[in-house]
């Protein structure tokens, strides 16, 4: 129920670099799983509300007070490409 | 033959979609301080870098301005708001997902001014995302990097309905909301620095029509001015493409204010699916009586558009005049004091008549043109005092009005007490009681005897060069409407 | 020495409280013992005791802990079973591990599981599987397998693991050992590398109950850097119960009916407890969870729906792995989680965007809720008959290396019995219920939200009958 324009479509929304092979083989694993699941499909839940958080819990505010930042030495330690003080990336749009 | 082509008339649509970051003192998810400018990268932490095993919890002030500005807009608070994640992959947003609202938001409604709000939400602010190369500007660069000091910042966005017609209308709008969010508190509004940030969705339409076109989407515009030139050379574009018979694309477009041009812009995510779902890290907004109260409580008395209101309704200000003041705050603030010391020493002149609000208020532009549109009269060398006593003494005629803008501009220059200027300068009012004033009507009617026969025949049209030659004489010390009786009685009788 | 890593936690506590036995030998005895696994269990391993104290004052005394690798521990590497973060060592450290630092417990060592916590297996880890130490060529179970396996061959006193779908629970089970899943919120999530964010909770892996109740103890608590977090009614007893007079126990046909797909070896341990169970006085009787049968298709909505975005931020940009930095931006974000995912997460990041897409969340996301709503409803009323609902743990006992990593879907299947605790958000324990074959059978009892303590005391009192012993893998 999966084909592969719908597996390229979605593997280029989770930006995944899938190959031929595994284009091929998510379209058959993911149609199976999603035969399975589908059968809830037919339940009755007219008026269920969906669940959103499991917890009865509201308004988790913190106060508007400063807490120490991480040393840009420490946070730039894992970056691949630190580039003038910051992480460096290939331009956005650049070919 | 020539055939006639008819031209449709075509009328803008444009609703506006603004982000204002609030003046809180740390970040919306986390702890991190708000940047100024600040060298980059020293205002991160594992939530705003989006590092493994990291969590957003909400400031409760950001929450507060939230509230304050819904209740500016007068909008329905919603009792019950949700956070969702908006997902798309971009070096600015380290999580992959920006934490936003998306159909259960925070304010729903309202109205500001004549444009209605359809809604206001809570969301966190991208990074910056720099381009090397010499533009900066990101095409020409291969290499790009991200400072994350502004990501988290909490960001305000308010959109409103497409209720706005015209591109001076929008430019006036915005200015309210401005003023509004000003004198609210919540943000430094400063477009230049990127703490008011305004899109523009515009779309035309038969003139008349109901139906709404393809809108097309203006994407930040940074001052006042260009949101003006951008909508307005959007709508030419548009009115263009539809006279040629072509359609209009719906895309997003970049107005550039130096060449005047409008580009698309690339698209961010494929067709837009942001893929919303409720943000499970954290748990629902409440907002209770408790926080009702604490935001009325820090509101100020009046916001522009009441003050606005006022200045019209019981001030008898002209209504564009009653607009002006209320959205320059400046202006609006200055003008009343200049009031309240028009009052305070009495405002009854020689005449015995108060000096109306919508006669000081006339002085005030003659003021903004001396010093400037853009400057604020409060820092003039003219105290709202002397502005007062100046008006008043018009109203008094101790001054002729064309005087009294001299003495004006020598205030502006020098600053001081205008009635000891108008001692100095010998400008003091020539009235029908100085018989010097007889004499120089009588010069005039004799200078000009086909003017006075008109006049005396009944044209008044006509009195124009004889009034001039007697202001010349008196270096319009004596007033215009005095120096027109005066001619009137001695050819009328 | 050897006697030391025969003494459960709480008994190791107590001697080095007495001052019988020194922190630092135990300590040694077990970094030893961890840095010569055979198992593939640790992905890391401490190099020396901790300088900090000697823990005789510290209520869990010195006795050092294993911990999920994807738990962020400052300085040492967290990289929660995946390629993409190999190495990767953060700047700080997840609250429930410092809790259990400061409680005295200090790290011993990381252990695999499966990547991003996504697994029942261990074989989808990013530095190979663990194998179980009741039988070396069979699973320990998932996604906690190495925290499991660790604690069962005695490579560590106790372990801390993780639970979304069972990842705590079904390798207790298939290895021998006690795994506690507590109610939603009731530990801290921050600093846990995370998997899906409405499901996923640490929890103890242990030798025996008591240690369970102790970790744990140590670990609730309400953290303000977590805002789903809640704040813990009371303290986790030791538990003491000796019986179960008075309980009623409810067995669940919708799940442990024919149709269920249960083993039956793991049947007829599971009808054993049920019968020392009833000899200890509880009642037992058949309930209903109508809804139940579905939690499995629910939670592979969503909880690949929800992973699907917490993995958006592996993009080569901040940290990790990068593949073609030097191409363009949508190449070097693609080639990176092409090449740093596993098979498994990329299924399921798959399976969550499309879940997710435009014109399919209400189909798929949004009906997944809805049946949550009615699985947690039928809890709540089940237990307003029942004190606990109990099962299997797992279906089967632990399979055979690459039995099941053909077939995503049978793989899923082994979750049937623990998902639906897990989407109620209701805290559940799996405790050894016997042999299978040789193989180790688990007996999982559920209770009501914050019913942890009466959960632990039931548990002990059944562990005292059963009378399992868990032995043999750490000679």
């Amino acid at each position: 129920m999966l084909d592969r324009d719908q597996v390229l479509h979605v593997a280029r929304l989770a930006r995944l670099d899938l190959g031929e092979q595994e284009v091929a083989r998510m379209a058959e694993e993911l149609s199976n799983v999603l035969d399975h699941i589908e059968k809830i499909r037919e339940l009755d839940l007219e008026g269920v509300p969906p669940t959103s958080h499991v917890i009865d819990v509201v308004n988790a505010l913190r106060a508007d007070d400063p807490e120490p930042s991480l040393p840009r030495d420490v946070i730039l330690a894992a970056a691949p490409e630190p580039l003038h003080d910051g992480f460096g990336v290939p331009s956005p749009g650049a070919a | 033959m020539s055939t006639t082509s008819t031209s449709t008339a075509y009328e803008p649509v444009i609703g506006l979609e603004i982000h204002v970051q609030l003046d809180t003192r740390t970040k919306m998810f986390c702890g991190c301080r708000l940047s100024f400018n600040d060298p980059p990268n020293i205002h991160t932490c594992p939530t705003c870098l989006g590092l493994p095993g990291a969590l957003p919890v909400v400031n409760e002030r950001a929450i507060h301005f939230g509230i304050m500005i819904g209740l500016a807009l007068g909008c329905d608070i919603a009792e019950r708001s949700l956070f969702h994640r908006k997902n798309y992959f971009y070096p600015d947003l380290p999580k992959g997902y920006q934490i936003s609202q998306y159909d259960v938001p925070l304010c729903r409604g309202g109205r500001l001014g004549d444009v209605r709000i359809h809604r206001v939400h809570l969301e966190e602010d991208a990074a910056k995302l720099n381009h090397l190369g010499t533009s900066g500007r990101i095409h020409g660069s291969d290499r790009s990097w991200v400072d994350f000091n502004r990501g988290g910042t909490p960001l305000v966005e308010i959109v409103t309905e497409p209720d706005i017609s015209s591109p001076e209308q929008a430019r006036e709008w915005l200015i309210l909301l401005r003023t509004t969010l000003q004198q609210l508190g919540v943000s430094d509004v400063d477009m230049s620095q990127g703490s008011l940030r305004c899109d523009a969705n515009v779309s035309i339409r038969p003139a008349g029509s109901t139906r709404l076109g393809t809108k097309t989407e203006l994407k930040n515009m940074n001052s006042f001015a260009f949101l003006e030139r951008g909508v307005r050379a959007e709508i030419e574009r548009q009115t263009h493409l539809l006279e040629q018979g072509e359609a209009v694309v719906q895309e997003t477009l970049h107005f550039d204010p130096v060449s005047g041009g409008l580009t698309p812009l690339r698209s961010k995510e494929e067709a837009h699916d942001y893929r919303y779902f409720p943000e499970p890290d954290l748990v629902p907004l409440v907002v209770g009586e408790e926080m009702m109260t604490a935001a009325r409580a820090d509101m100020p008395v009046e916001l522009p558009a009441e003050r606005a209101v006022r200045f019209e309704r019981e001030l008898g200000l002209h209504a564009d005049t009653a607009r002006l003041f209320a959205f320059r705050a400046e202006l609006g603030d200055y003008f009343e004091r200049a009031l309240n010391a028009a009052g305070a020493d009495g405002s009854r002149g020689n005449g015995g008549a108060a000096l109306e609000p919508a006669e000081l208020s006339n002085w005030i532009p003659q003021l903004v043109e001396r010093i400037g549109s853009d400057a604020d009269p409060a820092t003039s060398n003219v105290t709202p005092e002397s502005l007062a006593a100046l008006a008043t003494m018009v109203k008094a005629k101790e001054v002729s009005r064309d005087a009294a803008r001299e003495v004006l501009t020598l205030l502006v220059n020098e600053g001081g007490d205008p009635r000891a200027i108008v001692e100095r300068e010998g400008l003091g009012a020539i009235t029908a009681e100085d018989n010097g004033l007889a004499e120089i009507v009588d010069k005039a009617i004799a200078s000009d005897p086909a003017a006075a026969e008109q006049v005396r025949a009944g044209n008044m049209k006509a009195i124009g060069p004889l009034v001039g030659y007697v202001m010349r004489e008196t270096k319009g010390r004596a007033d215009g409407g005095e120096i027109t009786r005066l001619i009137r009685e001695r050819l009328q009788g | 020495m050897s006697g030391l890593i025969d003494l459960t936690a709480a008994q190791a506590a107590e001697r080095i409280r007495a001052g019988k036995v020194a922190a630092a030998d135990l300590f040694e005895a077990y970094r030893a013992r961890a840095a010569s696994d055979q198992l593939n269990a640790f992905t890391w391993v401490a190099e020396a005791a901790p300088q900090t104290g000697d823990g005789a004052n510290a209520p869990l005394g010195g006795v050092p802990v294993a911990v999920k690798d994807l738990f962020c521990t400052e300085g040492v590497p967290s990289q929660s079973g995946s390629k993409i973060l190999e190495g990767y060592r953060p700047p700080y450290t997840a609250t429930v591990v410092a809790k259990l630092r400061d409680a005295g417990a200090p790290l011993l060592g990381k252990t695999n599981q499966d990547e991003f916590a996504m697994g029942s297996s261990n074989e989808n880890s990013g530095f190979g599987p663990v194998f179980n130490p009741w039988d070396r060529s069979r699973v320990p179970g998932g996604s906690s397998g190495g925290s499991a396996a660790a604690v069962a061959a005695g490579l560590a006193p106790w372990a801390v693991g993780t639970d979304t779908g069972g990842s705590i629970r079904q390798p207790a089970a298939l290895c021998g050992i006690v795994g506690l899943k507590p109610t939603y919120g009731a530990c801290s999530r921050y600093g846990m590398i995370a998997f899906a964010s409405s499901l996923d909770q640490a929890g103890p892996l242990t030798r025996d109950v008591t240690d369970a109740a102790l970790m744990l103890r140590h670990m609730v608590g309400h953290d303000r850097r977590d805002s789903t977090s809640l704040d813990y009614p009371g303290e986790i007893e030791v538990p003491r119960a000796e019986d179960l007079k008075g309980l009623r126990l409810g067995v669940p046909e919708d799940l442990t009916g024919a149709e269920g797909g249960i083993e039956p070896g793991v049947r007829e341990s599971f009808e054993a407890t049920l019968a020392v169970a009833e000899r200890l006085g509880a009642s037992i009787e058949t309930c209903r969870l109508p809804h139940a049968p579905h939690a499995l298709s629910a939670y592979y909505l969503i909880a690949p729906a929800e992973a699907s975005a917490n993995l958006a931020r592996f993009d080569g940009v901040r940290y990790g792995l990068r593949v073609d930095g030097d191409k363009d931006l949508v190449t070097m974000y693609s080639r990176t989680r092409e090449v740093g995912f596993g098979a498994e997460v990329k299924r399921r990041i798959m399976l969550g965007t499309y879940a997710l897409s435009s014109g399919y969340y209400d189909a798929y996301y949004g009906t997944a809720q809805k049946v949550r709503t009615k699985i947690t409803e039928d809890f709540k009323t089940a237990f307003e008959r029942f004190d606990f609902i109990v099962t299997p743990t797992s279906p089967c006992t632990a399979f055979e290396l690459g039995a099941k990593t053909d077939d995503p879907l049978a793989m899923y299947l082994n979750d049937f019995l623990a998902v639906p605790m897990s989407l109620a958000g209701i805290p559940a324990i799996s405790i050894p219920s016997g042999l299978s074959d040789g193989l180790p059978v688990g007996f999982q009892l559920a209770g009501p939200a914050f019913s942890e303590s009466r959960l632990l005391d039931a548990a002990h009192a059944l562990e005292r009958a059963i009378g399992f012993d868990g032995s043999k893998p750490r000679q």
